[in-house]
Parts: structure tokens; sequence; C-alpha cells
């Protein structure tokens, strides 16, 4: 926590110090509020986790929101006063740092005139963006900022140009909770918590609040950690139901891996950063089972929509590779902004906030979206269960 | 007590890897002085060259491990060359921001050709778990540990019985007078940093296999606690560096057994702090007084 809220200051600080540099040029040659397209294109900034250690989300984003822009473009571009725009995208690299996340933000806003942002992945990049694209008056759809204050200032109002594409932690920590006592019946949990993201802390602040059993151990890990078996070992000798390890794939991978070779054969429940098919590749496809997880994007139930099946095709076609979560979130930002500026006809960067705010029963790839009054994107829940590695079941969870 | 030495086995697994990192570590600084940040990152490009043999060359494990070693050994000769042997003179603290600059260099080269995303490691061997008496042990763990245990003795025998290893530990004596005995120094370090780097390279293989997780970034966490087990067992020292390892190793996984999990980086690090103020010179090191 400490170090989180110091990360927070450094990168307050360090957007201070941007937003004085950048303030100059900003305000003078603008008159009207925000920045508008000109020309036939509209310029959409992407301020993405492409290097450091988020940058295995950040790339997956990436090649959906590109191939969201491809799509859009290929079907002729966005449709403002009659006229079809392209989109052009201006894409740079945050580097998993709060002060460049902030100071590239103040590049798109300021230098590049882009009418929205699609970005920053993580919710620590996200929020050191906000005081630059506030003050410039340009909205950001964050694929995957899942706080449940990343899109409220500190006196609890909702930050105007701050929106987001996927859940917040609460719903879906509160979501993992109420499935595992009444659907899985566990009465006593272990929790492993990714504690070196805001994601994996409060998604287990949310689940503890909600759960009704009893928690019988709780254990932390970081980005990165590799060997379990300690703490798997200590687990396995408590009686335990079921994990509930929220994280994402590269280590709850590894944590299924080492589980089932001791011998620890309860549910493991996680959360969305667990869907892709990697964490099976990395646990082995026959320690993959009895795995569940909470997810906006199911392959399963995307079977059924038809946007998410022209995205899962087009991705496929392009990438030769299932489609990650982190992709279709990110592909559904960029439609989500296209959706903005078709319904409010403009351009104009706070026209597109507004647009966006009123975002409701929005088709996207993850689930039918609305927008509520806390910017907080709506849409249905699934709990996903992996058997020998592939989803053999997927429910709804209201 | 099954737990205890079930705790035991895992510590021992962790530690032979920070144990062969730490080998390179405290050669390199025993020889030149300098704490070669790079050397993590050697630990990564192994792994990685174990996954692609395997993958498209379908080596089997043997080949991929010696393979890796030798890859590794190369690029080590290379950084050297390249990267420090222009600095041998220059200030130590400009060796060693080169040296970050060096790791910096790879974690990155390596995301932007390969992409950051981690990769399952192909599994050559099957795993297969013996028990003894409830205590669980892998054939890959006993393979890691075997194979450790195996070039640490080899390492000991080439530098304690070899013409090269003799003139290793001339120029980590004194540079000057083994250069008048005619030893040649920059062959000698070339080879120092050749049979560090191929430690890594193995260790590389060694935890693809295990963990069956790569990505480019996964050497920064090792190589610094490999650093720090350096550091405990004594810095230039080889038996010390080995030792170190095994310690971290069981510390890590003695702070995760009692349930303080989010203090087990904390605790390497406490360790590093203690030993430094009451050991500085490390298990196994030389207390050696520096002349005024």
């Amino acid at each position: 926590m400490k170090k989180n809220t110091f990360k927070k200051m450094a990168g307050i600080a360090a957007i201070m110090m941007s937003a004085g540099i950048f303030a100059g040029c900003s305000t003078a040659t603008t008159k009207s509020e925000g920045n508008t397209a000109t020309g036939n294109t509209i310029k959409i900034g992407v301020n993405m986790e492409l290097s450091g250690s988020a940058a295995g989300y950040g790339q997956q984003q990436k090649q959906g929101i590109q191939l969201a822009v491809n799509q859009i473009n290929k079907d002729g571009g966005v449709k403002v006063d009659g006229k079809k725009k392209k989109i052009k995208l201006v894409v740079r690299d945050n580097k998993t740092s709060t002060s460049t996340s902030a100071s590239v933000a103040a590049q798109l806003v300021n230098n590049d005139k882009v009418s929205a942002i699609v970005g920053p992945a993580t919710t620590n990049a996200g929020t050191a963006e906000i005081p630059t694209i506030t003050k410039a008056k340009v909205p950001s759809v964050s694929p995957s900022a899942t706080d449940p204050d990343y899109t409220l200032k500190k006196n609890g109002k909702v930050q105007p140009y701050v929106f987001r594409a996927c859940y917040q932690n609460n719903f879906q920590g509160s979501t993992a909770a109420k499935f595992t006592y009444n659907t899985l019946k566990a009465k006593n949990v272990a929790i492993l918590t990714d504690n070196s993201s805001d994601y994996g802390t409060g998604l287990t602040k949310a689940f503890k609040k909600t759960y009704k059993g009893k928690v019988v151990s709780s254990q932390t890990f970081q980005e990165g950690d590799k060997d379990f078996n300690a703490i798997l070992t200590a687990i396995k000798n408590k009686k335990i139901d079921a994990i509930y390890a929220p994280g994402y794939y590269s280590e709850i991978g590894l944590i299924i891996k080492q589980a089932r070779q001791m011998g620890i054969n309860v549910p493991i429940v996680g959360s969305d950063g667990m869907a892709d098919p990697k964490l099976a590749q990395i646990a082995g496809d026959k320690n993959a089972s009895k795995v569940y997880y909470t997810t906006p994007f199911s392959t399963t139930v995307a079977e059924k929509s038809k946007t998410a099946k022209k995205f899962m095709a087009a991705y496929k076609a392009r990438y030769h590779a299932e489609a990650p979560t982190f992709s279709a979130l990110a592909y559904d930002s960029v439609y989500m902004i296209k959706d903005a500026i078709e319904k409010e006809n403009s351009t104009n960067s706070v026209k597109i906030a507004k647009g966006l705010a009123k975002t409701k029963n929005f088709d996207g790839v993850t689930g039918t979206i609305t927008v509520d009054k806390k910017h907080d994107a709506n849409k249905p829940i699934a709990v996903e269960q992996l058997t020998n590695g592939k989803v053999s079941a997927s429910t709804e969870v209201k | 007590m099954q737990t205890l030495l079930q705790q035991l086995i895992n510590g021992l697994s962790l530690g032979s890897i920070y144990a062969l990192l730490a080998l390179g570590y405290t050669m390199v600084y025993g020889i030149i002085k300098l704490i070669n940040f790079a050397h993590g990152d050697i630990y990564m490009l192994g792994a990685f060259w174990g996954y692609y043999v395997i993958n498209y060359w379908h080596f089997n494990f043997i080949f991929a491990l010696l393979s890796a070693m030798l890859v590794c050994a190369v690029s080590g000769v290379i950084i050297e060359y390249l990267a420090y042997r222009p600095l041998r003179h220059s200030p130590r603290i400009a060796a060693l921001i080169t040296a970050i600059g060096v790791s910096y260099f790879l974690e990155n080269g390596m995301s932007y050709l390969y992409g950051s995303s981690t990769r399952s490691f192909p599994q050559i061997i099957k795993q297969v778990n013996y028990h003894f008496g409830g205590v669980q042990i892998s054939n890959i763990q006993i393979l890691i540990l075997v194979t450790a245990c195996l070039l640490m003795i080899l390492l000991q025998l080439i530098i304690k019985r070899t013409k090269m290893g003799r003139a290793m530990r001339a120029v980590s004596v004194d540079p000057d007078a083994a250069e008048l005995v005619g030893i040649n120094i920059n062959r000698t370090i070339s080879f120092t940093f050749a049979l560090g780097s191929s430690m890594a390279g193995a260790a590389g293989v060694l935890i693809g296999l295990y963990y069956n997780s790569i990505d480019p970034l996964m050497g920064m966490t090792p190589g610094i606690k490999a650093f720090v087990a350096a550091v405990v067992g004594g810095i230039g020292s080889v038996p010390g560096a080995s030792l170190g390892g095994f310690l971290i190793g069981l510390l890590e996984t003695g702070v995760q057994a009692i349930g303080l999990s989010a203090y087990k980086d904390a605790a390497v690090y406490l360790v590093l702090i203690i030993i430094l103020l009451i050991l500085p010179a490390g298990i196994f090191g030389k207390n050696t007084k520096e002349k005024v």
C-alpha cells in the first residue's frame, strides 16, 4: 500500500512538472475546448505499456487496438457529419512507468492533438495520466484498469474524462466470493494474492468482504515469482476446500502446476487475468482441471455473440492464436470511442467524453456494455471452468 | 517433520539455481572487481536458447543444456570484450554503470525481438514424483540438484587443477604481477566470463524445465538474489557462492513456510544488510586489510 501511494505521489509530481512545461502551448493555440480532428482523419492516441513489467498485457492490448482500427478503416471509417473519417493511431510506449505515462499523455494531447486516448493498461499508469488529460479535456478509455477508485476523484465524484472497458475489482471479487461459497460449497479457503498490483490486492479485499466462509490462510506473492512450492507446502497441511488466487496467468499458471504436482486437488478460483490460453500451456493441460475464473469475455459465451465471433475470427486470421481477454477489452475500448463519436456526431474530445458517458447497451466483444454514473463498465460476468486445459463449462453469474 | 523435510527439498532446489548464478558473480568479481549486473540476463539468454533449440531443432535435454552453456559462454565473452574491456582502467563506478546498461540492453532487446509475454518451456522430461515417507521429490528436482552439484565440482576442479585455473587465481590476487610472469590477462578474464556465463546458461535451461515459464525479464530478481548469495558466501570465493546460494534458497523457503510470504524478498535483503554490517567479507571471504 505504502509503495503504491508513494508511486502515485511521484507520478503526480512528475505530471505537475510535465504539465507545467506543456501548459503554454496547449492553452494558447486552441480557442474551443478540447481537441478536434482536422481533415479527413481522427487521431486516437494509445498510451500503453509496451515495455517494462506489464508489457505482456500491453502488447496484447495493442494487437486488439490495431485490429479494431484496421477493421473500422476497412469498413470506411467513422461517420461524422455525413462524411466517413479514417482513424489514425498514435502509439506511444509508457514503459510501465507512472512518470512516463504522464509525459506520454501530455505529448498525445498537446503535440499530437488526439481526440481520445486508449490506455493505459494498469491502474498505476492510468492514474498518472489523469491530471494531464483532464486539463486538456481529452477522454481516455482504459481496457484494464480495475481499481474501484480509478474513475473517481478523491472526494468520490466521477472523473469526467476517465473511462474503462473492464469491471472494477469489487464486482469481480465479490462474484468470485459468492461463486466459491454458493456454487463450489467451499467453507474454508486459502488466498494467494499478487500483491505487486492494485489488481491483485483489490480483488482480495473485495473477496474477503463478501466471502462468508473462513479464510484459513492468506499469502502473497510478487509478479515474476516462479517458485510457489514453499507457500503451497504450507497450505497443503491445512484443511481447505478451495484456493482463491487473483492475479495474471503467468504466475497463476505456475501456482496451478505446482499445486497439482504436489497433490493439492482443491478447486482454484481466480480472476480475468487468467483468461488466456497461455494459462493452460504454463500449467500443463492435465494440471489445469478444477480451475475457475471470473471473466467478462468467455470463448464459449462468445460463440453466441456475433460481434465476438467476428472478432475471434479476425484475431485468429491476423495473429494465428486464440484471442486473449486483454486484446478483446482493448478492441472494445476503440469501438466504444467510435460509438461515442458517431452518437455525438463530433470529433471534439469534450463531446466524445460526453458520448462515452452515455454508452448504453453497447454491443461489445466482452458483452453488452453500459457505462454507469461512476464510469464503470457494467456487463454480464461469467465463470469459466477449465478441465484438462480446455474450457469445459461457462456459467453466467447474476 | 514431513513438512519440514519437504520445505528443505523445496529450498535446496531453489537454492541450487541461486548457487549456479552466484558462481558467475563471484568469479567475475574475484578477477576484475566488477559486479556484473548483466549476469542475470545471460541466464535469461540461456533459457531462451534452450526454448528455441528444443522447439525448433528438437534437441534433447543434454544437448540443449550443453549448447545453452556454450552460447552463453560466447555471449559472456562478447559482452566482456565490447562493454567491459574498454573500461578496464576507468573508475569502477563507470564499469558498474555499464553493467547496468548491458542488463537493460539485453532485457529490452529481447522484449523487442521476441515480445515480452511469458512463454511455456517445452517439457522434454516428463515429471515423475517419488515419495519417501510422505516427502515428495520429483525427478526434475533431483536433476537440478545433481546437475548443479556436478557443475560446481567441475568448476572447482577447473580452478584448482588446471593451468587456466591457476592463471585465474593469479590474476585475481595481483593482475600486474600475473602479467609480469607471463600470464595473458585478457585471455584469462575472457575465460572467467565464459565459465561464469556458461553456469548461468545451465541455470536458465534448468529453470525453464523446472517452472515451465520463461520471459525476457526473468533474470532480474534471481540475478539480484544470486548477487546477495555471492555476498553472503563471501564475494570472490567459489565455495562461498555455492553455500550462499543454498542458504538464500532455504531462507526464502523458510520465510514462506512460516506464513510470511509477503516478506520473503525483504528477508533476503535484510540478510544482505546484516552480513555487510557484521561480516563484510562474507562467510568464506578473506578479510584483507587495505593499505593506506
